[in-house]
């Protein structure tokens, strides 16, 4: 263990090499449910040279390499299930390039989404990203690695649909250009109109390489921004409304939410939109084209528009929003672990039944949030549940519960979102054969050694 | 259960008919208003169950203390006539269900009532209210549940204020000021009609301020401010208080405005309309509103329900008018806090 210690200290400084147990200690777990594991090491790097390195000496030594962003996936995706080398990218972390007017940003694959916010904040205020509801310190990398979403999903897909350009080492230690960037200094595409590489490594978890750059389409920052909620009492009436708000292509960002507590959301499912201008014309507009849309539902008594108190409105405002924290203490002791797949809206219905269900039987406080991806496309649906991390029964009941939400999944014909490793394994076994041998193929000839995020995506 | 106090004859008998003649959103003349509310007695089906908008101002149009609008509400419920999208209802119900978490200070005779107004609660306090403030009640176990009216839900007001009134007599209190006038119409008016026995004496918050400025009278400075004042739906069930509004203002220098919408002509806030009725008649009850307001020169609306601000607040600054309400302009009257700027 020394020896790669020194070799490692080699390529990236002494002072960013540990094998320190406490230091093995935190990388060995994430805030979810899931077991940990201890890395042998913990490197930060500082370039893509070094990153480079690190991947030709890790084949050498044929040690497994755990990429890692902020760690807050809470699916495991960043425990270092058989040891090695975790690679926490947090050094890199500078913002390369934004340029207003083909509206992108480049970012060293260490940014964290709270970095670049804020630097469009200052400098280009009539920019933004699609920022996610995670932690500030969630990294941009690692977001569109795990195909997360975003405040702009429901107008432009997932975030990784809004990679512009890729740098990436890939498991055999080639430094490699995805899109555009690819044949100029330009990070405007990600791949059309050439053959568009990057599914090579989004959404494989760093099992094919690592990113070390990534470019990010920006959108038009309006200068107003409000929200609206839409109520019903009938769960299969949301993918209607949803799909009348869509049709307007008036909302910035939708979401639903159900829960239980407190008292003013027992018993319904609230439809939350969020409207901008830059004007208030133009807000007032896109209000009242929503409102209109969803005309019939009122008549009819199964909708309306709930007044949002005073206070809780800066909070929805937020970006990003806070909720999922303060569900974690619902239970006292800060525990949330949630399963998100991604669904078919119209099975909204069922998954509301079976969260309420999965609640009932094991006895937690839950919370249902569904996220409209591209322009009602597709949703993604989060069976939350909050626990005590000091109770262990609560918790192993909450593992049960997030257990049966992977079997459900799949009977529903959705998809698992940030899959744990047996929900991957659960995806593998499922797949079209001729599908999982062309991910053979690729995982066989971007990581040939097998020491890329090793678990993950194990389909060879 | 208790039961609502209305007699038919005196509709049979009313020289007017006002409630619904002067209804502005039922055109109606005094024969056809006479015979839809004889219909609405007997249980009939009527014009008044589609176009009611639930703004309450027939309670204060009926002269004679019939309780017009009290009926229509009973007797949409009996006929499942649903005024509010269920879940809105729902939610509502919700909200003001006791769940124990109720706050009270150190209860003397005289007791502030904030309801379930969270809003109230920093506003009441310095020099208008020092000696009372540390005796208070707030939460849903002291909340007057009136506003299911709007919800045509008699049923959980005849099921909860009863409990609402054992709660107050179990405190001992003689007398509860009412910071918002939904409670005190609620206790001085339509408990009353139904026959609640209500344990204390109701004093709306009107007539606890024009005592407390007039005690306070050397600290007074005029506002010299030209105001409106948005009148609450609330305030039909106590109208005889209303008087108070003019009286305050002439008391503390604030010239209210003489506009189209005022008194018993005045304007709803539209909150209860969007949630009931959707976009179209908020709007164009706001705008009205709003637009009248600027014509007679109004610089400062003055609320006295902070549901009303919560919804209007906003929109009227939006227009350059400053929003304030009614104890927070007291405060500026007597120095407690500065006049936001025009």
């Amino acid at each position: 263990m020394e020896r790669i210690a020194r070799l490692l200290a080699n390529i990236v400084g002494p002072e960013y090499v540990s094998t320190a147990s406490e230091e093995r200690y935190f990388y060995a777990r994430d805030p979810g449910l899931m077991p940990a594991h201890s890395p042998d090491y913990v490197v930060l790097p500082q370039s893509t040279k070094q990153i480079q390195q690190i991947i030709r000496l890790a084949n050498q030594e044929k040690i497994p390499v755990v990429p890692m962003g902020a760690g807050l996936a809470l699916t495991g995706l960043v425990i270092p299930l058989k040891g090695g080398i975790i690679v926490d990218m947090k050094r890199m972390n500078k913002i390369l390039e934004v340029n207003e007017k083909a509206r992108y940003a480049l970012v060293e694959g260490g940014t964290s989404q709270g970095a670049l916010k804020s630097y469009l904040e200052r400098h280009h205020p009539r920019l933004r990203h699609s920022v996610p509801d995670a932690p500030p310190t969630a990294t941009i990398a690692a977001n569109v690695s795990i195909h997360g979403q975003g405040r702009l999903t429901q107008q432009y897909g997932f975030n990784s649909d809004l990679v512009s350009g890729l740098e990436v080492v890939t498991g055999t230690g080639d430094v490699c250009r995805i899109g555009s960037c690819a044949l100029s200094g330009s990070w405007f595409s990600k791949g059309a109109p050439m053959p568009d590489l990057s599914g090579m490594f989004l959404g494989w978890f760093g099992s094919t390489g690592i990113i070390t750059k990534v470019a990010v389409k920006l959108y038009p920052k309006k200068n107003l921004r409000d929200v609206e909620i839409f109520v019903t009492d009938r769960a299969e009436l949301v993918p209607d409304i949803v799909f009348e708000i869509t049709h307007t292509e008036m909302a910035e960002d939708i979401l639903v939410f159900t829960q239980p507590k407190p008292m003013m959301f027992k018993d319904n499912h609230h439809v939350s939109f969020y409207i901008t201008g830059d004007t208030e014309e133009e807000l007032e507009f896109k209000r009242k084209m929503i409102w209109h849309a969803l005309d019939p539902f009122i008549k009819s008594k199964d909708g309306g528009f709930m007044g949002i108190p005073p206070i809780m409105k800066p909070v929805l405002l937020e970006s990003p929003q806070r909720s999922a924290s303060r569900l974690a203490d619902v239970k006292k002791g800060g525990g949330f672990e949630y399963s998100g797949p991604i669904i078919m809206l119209e099975a909204y219905p069922e998954c509301m039944k079976k969260l309420q269900d999965l609640a009932a039987k094991y006895d937690l406080a839950y919370s249902g949030m569904v996220r409209i991806i591209d322009c009602g496309h597709a949703a993604m649906f989060a069976f939350a549940f909050a626990f005590n991390r000091a109770d262990a029964d609560m918790m192993e009941r909450t593992r049960n519960a997030i257990k049966e939400v992977s079997d459900f999944v799949l009977d529903i014909g959705g998809l698992h979102w940030k899959p744990t490793v047996n929900e991957q394994k659960l995806a593998i076994a499922h797949m079209d054969p001729n599908t999982r041998k062309l991910m053979e193929i690729i995982k066989a000839n971007l990581d040939p050694n097998g020491i890329m995020n090793p678990g993950n995506w194990e389909v060879c | 259960m208790p039961k609502l106090q209305f007699d038919e004859k005196v509709c049979e008998t009313c020289p007017t008919a006002d409630c619904l003649v002067k209804c502005r959103f039922i055109d109606v003349d005094k024969d056809q208003a006479k015979a839809e509310m004889l219909r609405i007695a007997r249980g009939e089906d009527s014009i008044v169950f589609d176009s009611c908008v639930t703004c309450y101002a027939c309670e204060e149009y009926c002269k004679r203390g019939n309780h017009p609008f009290y009926l229509i509400t009973e007797k949409r419920e009996e006929k499942g006539l649903l005024t509010a999208p269920r879940a809105i209802t729902t939610q509502w119900i919700n909200i003001g269900e006791p769940q124990g978490k109720y706050k009270v200070g150190q209860i003397g005779k005289k007791v502030l009532s904030f309801g379930y107004m969270p809003e109230l609660l920093d506003m009441a306090k310095g020099k208008l209210f020092e000696d009372l403030s540390p005796s208070f009640v707030f939460g849903q176990e002291f909340f007057c549940n009136v506003v299911y009216i709007h919800f045509a839900n008699t049923s959980i007001i005849k099921k909860r204020l009863p409990m609402v009134m054992e709660n107050f007599k179990k405190l001992g209190v003689e007398e509860v000021v009412c910071l918002h006038d939904e409670c005190y119409g609620s206790f001085a008016h339509l408990a009353p009609a139904y026959g609640i026995e209500v344990p204390f004496k109701p004093i709306h918050y009107f007539d606890y301020l024009y005592e407390r400025l007039q005690e306070l009278k050397e600290q007074l400075r005029p506002l010299n401010i030209k105001v409106t004042y948005q009148r609450p739906c609330s305030s039909r069930l106590s109208s005889d208080k209303h008087r108070r509004v003019r009286q305050i203002m002439e008391l503390i220098g604030a010239e209210l405005v003489e506009r189209e919408y005022q008194d018993e002509n005045a304007l709803c806030c539209g909150g209860i309309f969007a949630m009931l009725y959707g976009y179209d008649l908020a709007n164009e009850v706001q705008t009205k509103n709003i637009e009248d307001m600027i014509s007679h020169g109004a610089k400062y609306c003055v609320f006295n329900c902070p549901a009303c601000q919560n919804t209007l607040g906003d929109k009227v600054a939006k227009k350059g008018i400053i929003p304030v309400h009614m104890i927070d302009l007291c405060k500026m009257a007597i120095g407690e806090k500065p006049l936001p700027e025009e």
